[in-house]
């Protein structure tokens, strides 16, 4: 091979290399960004993570729409992807205006032009830490449930009765299937660190999987006289375990019932 | 001085004596040969200005915003989208589809930057402010370049942003790209990204020269690409030019200064040339302007320095 031939594959073989070391590194800023994504809150109908981290270009026509600043652009130190709009409930949750501003101003459409409906929603999910919730405790706060604007539907209270000598326990229970994630709840929560915060549903969010059948919710003639009288709803954090089994069927205690008599 | 300048032995001897640029004596006659360089200063400020104050200040045109959003896309007045056309080229490669307004947005600014050239990098971005500080400091300091690189290098690091956002699924110069944290800080509030801005400002004026828009900035050489067949072009008058090499020497990417090339078509013919005329006011004998293409008439092939360039079409 004459040298003129065997310099220019060298020089290629070794700009490649170059290429390929850089393309690494760049390739691992990259992920290392995107891994933070699953800790911001992001505007209303901003589509799922993956599709929201390609289609955001970073303009920021979101947060300037927003009438009440809640949307802020974020910056290279904090834990959220570089650029990309983000809130925090404690310092400006989203007050879900019903013209929704933010998401027209979008010009990618990462953040859905179909939702028109803000209560339809799914910036994040609100999840209660019952050992700092006031109302977990005995008192009567029901803060996160007053200022909830789906009132009822996400934050629904609960009495669980207790022993004579105790009030009943009025707590506050999230359903996902209508939190919208506006961090209303989270910033208006009176405690020193907010005993209820709104974080992406998938850090929290089981799925029970169809391999399980409840049998108390079908019908069959093994099953249906085993039905409890009422099934609580589940709470999101674990419950005081002290409950004697109640009388409908040999079974059923605390695991399926959850409730402190 | 590289070879391109050097006249061959036989043209000196026909062209006029060698002069070098004086700086004129009066202040008027110096502002005057400043009036790019404040155009330049008045676009790019006032540009990042209106962001600024249509977020902060409310400023309106017609009851509209006036410009909504930063340079990585924007609305002006209400009602014209505009894009970084590379950005969204990436977010395209990354695999998704992106909603009409931007790719208008796109789409304007990309035929804007054909018709206009590489203006984006001298008239527009931010970092360029950054980077013409650090050379101007560089020049004051008489520093040499730790290192040659490849005025390539950008081409190649271009590609790898485009393969990489296929690969990773996003923007990939976008996500890392100190431009875009530069003029969003600057319109959405300062934070640690000043941080890429000042790594450029070492590179420029310690490391290597123009390090970062001449060598490594693929979204100059995304607007050098798309600028190569541009209608706004420096024009070249070989008669009067005595070879004395002054625009060569201010000028950031003077390998397109090439005026063996310029006589030949009567301008200077590069995608890489920014159009920030730089070289038009120091020129000592006004051989140098901005023009249309097609203003442009090439000089009479007598004068062409290069006797063997002549007969080669």
């Amino acid at each position: 091979m004459d040298s003129k031939r065997r310099q220019f594959l060298q020089k290629t073989v070794q700009g490649a290399a170059v290429a390929a070391c850089g393309g690494l590194v760049w390739a691992h800023l990259l992920r290392q960004e995107a891994a933070a994504s699953v800790l911001a809150l992001r505007p209303p109908g901003a589509l799922a993570e993956v599709d929201f981290a390609a289609a955001c270009i970073k303009c920021g026509q979101c947060a300037q729409a927003c009438p009440y600043d809640t949307l802020r652009m974020a910056r290279a130190e904090e834990t959220v992807p570089i650029g990309t709009p983000y809130f925090i409930p404690r310092a400006i949750p989203c007050y879900m205006c019903t013209d929704i501003p933010c998401v027209p101003a979008c010009p990618t459409g990462a953040l859905d032009p179909q939702l028109k409906d803000i209560s339809k929603a799914r910036m994040g999910l609100a999840v209660i830490d019952a050992e700092s919730c006031l109302s977990w405790q005995g008192l009567r706060c029901e803060v996160c449930y007053r200022v909830c604007p789906v009132k009822g539907d996400a934050i629904s209270i609960q009495n669980h009765p207790r022993k004579t000598s105790k009030h009943a326990l009025f707590v506050p229970i999230v359903h996902s299937e209508a939190c919208t994630g506006c961090g209303m709840c989270e910033d208006a929560c009176p405690t020193e660190e907010a005993a209820i915060r709104v974080i992406n549903p998938k850090l929290v969010q089981g799925r029970i999987g169809s391999h399980y059948r409840l049998g108390w919710k079908s019908d069959t003639p093994i099953t249906q006289e085993f039905k409890p009288t009422e099934l609580p709803s589940t709470p999101s954090a674990p419950m005081p375990v002290e409950a004697p089994a109640p009388k409908t069927a040999p079974g059923m205690d605390t695991l399926n019932q959850g409730i402190e008599p | 001085m590289s070879a391109a300048f050097e006249p061959s032995r036989e043209s000196s001897l026909s062209r006029n004596p060698v002069r070098l640029y004086t700086p004129p004596a009066s202040f008027g006659g110096r502002l005057w040969g400043w009036r790019y360089l404040i155009l330049r200063r008045v676009t790019q400020i006032g540009i990042l200005l209106m962001f600024f104050g249509t977020l902060h200040w409310g400023w309106q045109f017609m009851g509209a915003p006036l410009l909504r959003g930063n340079l990585s896309a924007s609305e002006f007045i209400g009602i014209v989208p505009l894009a970084d056309p590379f950005a969204v080229l990436q977010q395209l490669v990354s695999g998704h589809w992106l909603h009409t307004t931007v790719l208008l947005g796109a789409a304007i600014l990309l035929l804007f930057y054909v018709i206009a050239g590489r203006v984006f990098c001298a008239w527009v971005c931010p970092m360029n402010m950054v980077t013409d500080l650090a050379g101007w400091l560089r020049s004051k300091l008489g520093m040499n370049d730790l290192f040659r690189l490849s005025r390539s290098t950008r081409y190649w690091i271009l590609v790898m942003a485009l393969v990489l956002s296929a690969v990773m699924g996003v923007a990939a110069f976008e996500w890392v790209s100190p431009i875009s944290m530069l003029h969003r800080e600057i319109i959405y509030g300062i934070g640690l990204g000043l941080t890429a801005a000042l790594g450029i400002f070492i590179l420029d004026l310690l490391i290597l020269k123009h390090g970062w828009c001449g060598h490594l900035c693929p979204l100059g050489a995304f607007f050098g690409l798309l600028g190569m067949k541009a209608w706004l072009r420096v024009r070249f008058d070989d008669r009067s030019c005595t070879h004395c090499g002054e625009c060569a020497r201010v000028c950031p990417e003077p390998h397109v200064l090439n005026l063996r090339k310029a006589a030949e078509k009567g301008r200077v013919d590069f995608g890489e040339c920014t159009n920030c005329a730089r070289c038009i006011p120091i020129c000592p004998e006004d051989s140098l302007d901005l023009a249309w293409r097609w203003s442009v008439h090439p000089a009479p092939q007598t004068s062409n320095p290069n006797p063997t360039v002549r007969n080669v079409k």
